[in-house]
């Protein structure tokens, strides 16, 4: 085969190699630019922690993480300044805990309802309307426990109560966070096979006694997962609380008083013309820090224990 | 006999009468219990209604918003700054969000790294969206000096709404069978081919429904946009993406926040708006989920 006769056969050939080439590049780059895509929820991350920690670390250069996790007293803007978090801390459980009270049992039975009892065509109707209780901006339910769960709901009831208090928040904040436990306990209790429910009813056991003593139990960590998922939405959750629960930093167990919550603080702070660099304005990343860390260990929990009840049934 | 029955049932008392009644009490109990949530849901639009319905006007969406004068109080420019942030939001985070989950489906490898992103990204999820705007406020605003910005507002939106539309189009993505993939590939098609001709067009509904459920969660946002201090009442309308700006969840929360009961009606006159965008789109998604969960194309 002499060279001539070569080129001449392979003109096309070389077209089509460049072809495949320029296709293997494009293939490349396309692959590339999707990675970054993916990469830019760890920038996000690292840029939330870094951007908390250096900040934080600026606060804590003033006053001792001592006085900060383990002071009784909160009052940045007031001389002599007092750094402790607690108060806060104490009106992000009073809050959140009191969210809690009212979507588990309401989440659970709903959930119950919807996987045990109700027809099909019930169930398409009501999951999702349940699932519009958390597509509702949280600033509807900081309205609605503003100007209607305190006055027509809870002042008739408690005349004591407070115009900002912890109730209204977390009643509000509570209806919030059903969908989140319906749809999650829903979800682990099909995940239970029908033929432990069925070896129950062969046994004659109503469905009362299936639900409560078969899917219950079999489904305890899908259930444990769904309340902390929940838990941590109500410690994050910012508009509703800032706008019923007030901004009076105090430890207190009552929740018809006015307490300040994290979320609440940090919302207030920005509201106000607080400039940068002074260690005012660093409460907020420090305070920014402290919640990040509780949602972060709440979530991280969630997730082990909701991997854990994957791996049972699949 | 009678000593026999007697006996058996001093054994075993099956107390059927009993265990139904507490049975059909429980199912009550479960069905008012669920009810509740959709009776919260009546009274908070019932109440928002009345309280605002009045209010609603041609006036009120086309007046800027006003301090003083309740009665000619408007939303023209929260509304207009919704719609901005609304247009950087989707314009970014879609692209972002779907090419970020078509990464982690179709191409990535099973190593550390791939586990890692997932892992990072359902935490994303549970992140407070307060925090999204405390990052906002020492990366957008200080650091690119983009100030308070509608272009800020709209990237933190874009950053907190991510994981949504990450999350909700790799399930998408997962629900496509593998057989589609290597129908492709028997016929020579590339990676990229397969993904942008087969896959993608065959997860569309799904994607589409983690779209519309991001964006009306951003819709609703106002945290991180307070933190990174958009003003209330702005009197004008953003002309690019570096004016300042207000939204819709903002000015309600001012309103909510006045002491005067005039701008309560304004707040629920807001809210009235607000849904009057969110429930269609949430409606939207329901139905295009449904649908495809009736069809089953596989």
């Amino acid at each position: 085969m002499s060279d001539g006769v070569g080129l001449r056969a392979c003109r096309p050939c070389v077209g089509a190699i460049m072809a495949k080439a320029l296709v293997k590049a494009k293939e490349r780059t396309i692959h590339l630019a999707l990675f970054v895509c993916a990469l830019v929820s760890i920038v996000t991350t690292v840029g939330i922690v870094w951007v908390l920690i250096k900040e934080s670390l600026e606060f804590f250069a003033h006053v001792s993480p001592i006085e900060f996790f383990l002071g009784t007293k909160w009052a940045p803007s007031f001389f002599p300044q007092h750094f402790g978090v607690l108060p806060l801390i104490c009106g992000t459980f009073l809050v959140a805990g009191g969210a809690l009270v009212v979507a588990v049992p309401v989440g659970l039975a709903a959930a119950i309802y919807l996987s045990e009892y109700a027809s099909p065509g019930l169930r398409r109707i009501l999951k999702p309307t349940l699932e519009v209780l958390a597509g509702i901006p949280s600033v509807v339910y900081g309205f609605f426990a503003f100007t209607f769960v305190t006055p027509y709901v809870l002042r008739p009831l408690f005349p004591e109560t407070d115009i900002f208090n912890a109730a209204s928040a977390a009643i509000v904040v509570g209806v919030m966070i059903i969908p989140t436990i319906s749809s999650l306990c829903d979800d682990a209790f099909r995940a239970v096979p029908r033929s432990l429910r069925e070896a129950a009813y062969a046994l004659s056991a109503t469905r009362l006694e299936v639900s409560t003593r078969v899917v219950f139990p079999a489904a305890t960590s899908g259930i444990v997962a769904a309340i902390l998922l929940a838990l941590a939405r109500a410690i994050g959750e910012t508009m509703a609380v800032a706008i019923a629960a007030g901004n009076l930093a105090k430890l207190t167990a009552n929740p018809l008083t006015n307490v300040q919550t994290m979320t609440a603080y940090i919302a207030q702070k920005s509201l106000g013309d607080t400039p940068a660099g002074t260690i005012e304005y660093q409460t907020i990343f420090a305070v920014g820090l402290t919640l990040f860390l509780m949602t972060m260990a709440v979530n991280v929990i969630a997730q082990r224990v909701l991997k854990r009840f994957r791996e049972v049934y699949e | 006999m009678t000593g026999a029955t007697a006996v058996s049932s001093s054994l075993f008392m099956p107390r059927v009468q009993r265990r139904r009644r507490s049975g059909r009490a429980f199912e009550l109990l479960c069905m008012l219990l669920s009810l509740f949530g959709l009776a919260f849901l009546a009274v908070l639009i019932g109440r928002v209604l009345w309280e605002g319905a009045s209010w609603i006007s041609v006036k009120f969406l086309t007046n800027f918003p006003s301090q003083m004068f309740p009665e000619n109080a408007g939303i023209k420019s929260a509304l207009w700054g919704t719609i901005w942030l609304m247009a950087i939001t989707t314009l970014t985070a879609v692209p972002i969000g779907v090419a970020a989950a078509v990464y982690l489906e179709e191409y990535a490898p099973r190593n550390r790294l791939t586990k890692l992103i997932h892992f990072n990204i359902t935490n994303l999820a549970g992140v407070p969206s307060i925090v999204y705007g405390i990052l906002g406020l020492a990366v957008f605003v200080r650091w690119f000096r983009l100030d308070r910005s509608v272009l800020s507002g709209g990237l933190i939106l874009c950053l907190l709404v991510l994981p949504v539309v990450t999350i909700a189009s790799r399930e998408a993505l997962l629900a496509v069978p593998k057989s589609i993939r290597e129908a492709a590939y028997a016929l020579g098609a590339t990676r990229w081919q397969t993904v942008r001709w087969h896959v993608l067009p065959a997860a569309l509904p799904g994607i589409m429904t983690g779209i519309i459920l991001a964006v009306s969660r951003a819709i609703g946002e106002a945290a991180p946009l307070i933190i990174i201090g958009a003003v209330t009442y702005v009197a004008f309308v953003p002309t690019g993406p570096l004016d300042y700006f207000t939204a819709l969840p903002i000015q309600i929360y001012a309103w909510t926040d006045a002491s005067q009961p005039e701008f309560h009606h304004l707040a629920a006159a807001g809210i009235i708006v607000l849904l009057g965008i969110l429930l269609p789109m949430n409606a939207v998604a329901v139905a295009v989920r449904a649908s495809q969960q009736r069809k089953k194309l596989w």
